[in-house]
């Protein structure tokens, strides 16, 4: 049963792992389009998908 | 919206501002595509980026207004709008934000503590059950002190005031799980029900955010609609024109309104004369002339030529303000309604409580083991929990509300889907609902259009404005000698020949040279679907009425080109509301469809109400939904789809009911074990989720 003692952490930190990568597609605001992002996966790639960081590699000029 | 506004992201630039347009046509991938290359192709656009659950699409860059956008949007194929920024819900929804954290942690919790109690229930006994037991505890009992506040905020609510929800008897049963498994985990006990308490917390976190959800979408596209409006007056200073927000106008103020635009205020015409269209606040389906010194109200639409006024009232001092505030009745019907989901609480919550105790008794009794009664009590606590009730109505509203969304329905109010289930009888208002409120004259040719719109124009009859506003798209011809003969017509010279535009044996007429007397009794426009909604009501056998404040001939007309026998003209508001309060009276459960102030009351006093878009704000404010499309012939199908939410609810209600006429005579003879709550809780949720789901494939 000593292999619990190693078991019983990694499971736990996997679930935690888990929480938070839940907690940070919360914070980058994921959940506010999901009709949206549903729809973008069909866009072709270079079709005007603008996430947080494609801002600045967009100029207004293009 | 998005991560996207942050404003230290743009190039720098003094004018760099955001606005939000509304693209209702916006459906699927290329949509969005379509319409954030059409806007980020311009050069004053800095980014644009799409929402297609709101259907909006908000806008970062350097441009003084919205109308270049617009313009933009119009030439790649899409009706767009400017939305208020102000009228608009706060974008970030702080509370579907926490109770998504709080579905986190308790799945988080869920999972790990389900793993532990697997293995106990594969046998794991003595020193490593205890462990398992205390590490389950360690993560059960803060993440439920988390999760579970919601619940416990709302029972806690409900107890001070003397009633009990819903949140009762599942704070009761979520608290006593995890109180009754620490005290068995302290002894070194067999069973533990950390797990239940948990997965119960999940499930019932899950209904209420998708019934947050429902309810936040709709609050914001109704929002988006008030939004639409936008409060903009052309003013006039000094001779020049510019645009400002309706807000800022004064009493005193120059404005000029164009043809085809709603007045924002009340004020006196100092120049101009133009025919107004004041369906929306009398019902009244023929047109009224103004001219320099007649007073004109906010809420007439100017339907043919521009028109320039000296404000008068402004805000909540403009006659269409006092006379919303006149017709904002008492609650009607709607507020004796208890939801559905009310209603199962008011006989659960007891009949389980009840249960518990007398399980605790009667065990107390027989054995005189306080301890074994305890398990037993907390145990049917448990096992009958409220999680399938929980999700039962939510995940219906979540799939019926969508599919009505789709369908061009915004459900305003939180139960009126499962009042217009109820729905046995409909009231329609005429002018506005089921006509356009414009009047149509397309069966003449162009010359014969021509001089009739002249002719009509020197007249102030009713007939000869209705006939002139209809023809606002023509030139007018050249004619001499008008001449108005009253009760007769108007006669003039048209190329050296005699013309007559009147009285005739079919109506009104108008006789031009070397042809038959053509008729010219404007039209109004039925809204596409007004046939197929009588139609189909009166198919399932339920009365429909026509009550309409306009005069008896025109409603005389619509209601035989719909087939309908049963009509009213020249109701007052006043009739309007009284009619429909005598209906309700004698246990009718009417849906009112109107548009115009003059129903507001009615709408109010309705069992449940609809109003189209182009409704009066004050008209949709008093309906419980909003019919996004111009099309009618959603009220059957919406009708139909209500109905099978309802029954698909109470299927739901059915078969948690059943779980639980299965699980408490189990759980009342000490029987119940944590291995079976676990497997009884998801089994049912999922069959309720599954069985709500089916609702979104029909037709």
């Amino acid at each position: 049963m000593n292999v619990l003692v190693f078991l019983i952490p990694v499971s736990l930190a996997l679930g935690a792992l888990g929480l938070v990568a839940c907690i940070w597609t919360l914070r980058a605001k994921q959940y506010e389009d999901l009709e949206g992002a549903a729809a973008r996966i069909l866009l072709e790639d270079g079709e005007p998908d603008q996430s947080a960081d494609a801002i600045t590699s967009d100029s207004p000029a293009s | 919206m998005t991560a996207l506004a942050d404003p230290h992201a743009l190039p720098a630039s003094d004018q760099t501002q955001t606005v939000i347009l509304s693209v209702p046509d916006m459906r699927c991938a290329g949509c969005i595509a379509g319409v954030e290359r059409a806007l980020n192709a311009m050069p004053s656009v800095a980014f644009a980026r799409v929402n297609l659950g709101d259907k909006q699409v908000r806008v970062t860059g350097a441009f003084a207004d919205a109308l270049p956008l617009i313009e933009a949007l119009d030439k790649a194929g899409y009706a767009a709008a400017e939305l208020d920024e102000a009228a608009l819900a706060p974008k970030v929804d702080v509370e579907g934000r926490a109770l998504l954290m709080r579905i986190g942690v308790a799945g988080f919790a869920m999972m790990n503590v389900m793993i532990l109690s697997v293995a106990i229930w594969s046998g794991a006994t003595e020193v490593t059950r205890d462990l398992f037991h205390w590490i389950s505890a360690g993560i059960a009992l803060p993440a439920l002190a988390y999760s579970a506040r919601p619940f416990f905020a709302s029972a806690a609510k409900a107890l001070s005031a003397r009633r009990v929800n819903m949140d009762v008897p599942i704070s009761l049963a979520i608290l006593l799980a995890a109180g009754m498994s620490l005290h068995e985990t302290w002894i070194g006990g067999e069973d533990a029900w950390f797990d239940a308490a948990v997965s119960l917390t999940l499930f019932l976190l899950i209904g209420r955010y998708l019934d947050h959800r429902t309810r936040r979408s709709a609050r914001s596209a109704a929002a988006a609609l008030t939004a639409l409006e936008v409060p903009r007056a052309t003013l006039v200073v000094d001779g020049a024109l510019s645009t400002v927000p309706t807000a800022e106008l004064v009493v005193g103020d120059i404005i000029q309104v164009a043809a085809g635009g709603r007045l924002p205020v009340d004020g006196d015409v100092i120049e101009g004369r133009a025919n107004l269209d004041r369906s929306m606040l009398t019902g009244e389906s023929l047109p009224v002339l103004a001219s320099a010194g007649a007073s004109v109200a906010a809420g007439e639409t100017v339907i043919d030529a521009p028109l320039t006024l000296r404000v008068t009232a402004v805000g909540e001092d403009t006659s269409l303000r006092r006379m919303a505030r006149a017709v904002a009745v008492a609650e009607g019907a709607r507020g004796r309604y208890v939801a559905l989901a009310d209603q199962a609480a008011r006989i659960y919550a007891p009949l389980v409580h009840g249960l518990a105790a007398a399980g605790f008794l009667g065990w107390f009794l027989a054995t005189g083991d306080v301890h074994k009664s305890l398990l037993v009590a907390v145990a049917t606590l448990i096992i009958t929990c409220p999680c399938a009730l929980g999700l039962a109505v939510p995940a219906v509203s979540v799939a019926a509300s969508g599919k009505l969304f789709g369908m061009g329905l915004l459900l305003k109010s939180s139960t009126a889907l499962e009042r217009l289930a109820q729905v046995d009888a409909i009231v329609l208002d005429k002018t506005g609902t089921l006509t356009t409120g414009q009047a149509k004259l397309d069966h003449l040719d162009p010359q014969a259009a021509q001089v009739a719109l002249a002719l009509a124009r020197a007249s102030d009859h009713p007939v000869s404005r209705a006939i002139a506003a209809a023809l606002s798209t023509v030139a007018a011809a050249d004619i001499t000698d008008i001449q108005e003969v009253s009760g007769e017509g108007v006669t003039g010279l048209w190329q050296g020949a005699p013309v007559r535009l009147g009285r005739g044996p079919n109506g009104t007429e108008l006789t031009m040279p070397g042809r038959d007397p053509i008729n010219v009794t404007p039209e109004e426009v039925l809204r596409p679907g007004a046939i197929e909604l009588v139609r189909a009501a009166q198919q399932a056998g339920m009365p429909v009425t026509l009550l309409s404040g306009d005069r008896t001939a025109p409603v005389r007309k619509v209601a035989e080109a719909l087939n309908l026998p049963d009509w009213q003209a020249e109701a007052s508001p006043a009739d309007k509301l009284q009619i429909l309060r005598d209906r309700a009276a004698t246990g009718q459960r009417v849906l009112m469809v109107g548009d115009g102030l003059n129903d507001a009351g009615a709408l109010s006093a309705a069992h449940v109400s609809m109003a189209p878009a182009t409704a009066l704000d004050a008209a949709r404010a008093a309906s419980d939904a909003v019919l996004l499309g111009g099309d009618l012939s959603i009220v059957p199908k919406t009708l139909r789809i209500t109905r099978l939410a309802r029954s698909r609810m109470l299927q739901n209600f059915g078969l948690a009911a059943t779980y639980n006429a299965v699980s408490i005579p189990l759980a009342l003879a000490g029987l119940a074990s944590p291995l079976m709550a676990a497997a009884a809780m998801s089994t049912s949720s999922i069959l309720v989720v599954l069985n709500a789901l089916r609702l979104g494939g029909r037709p």
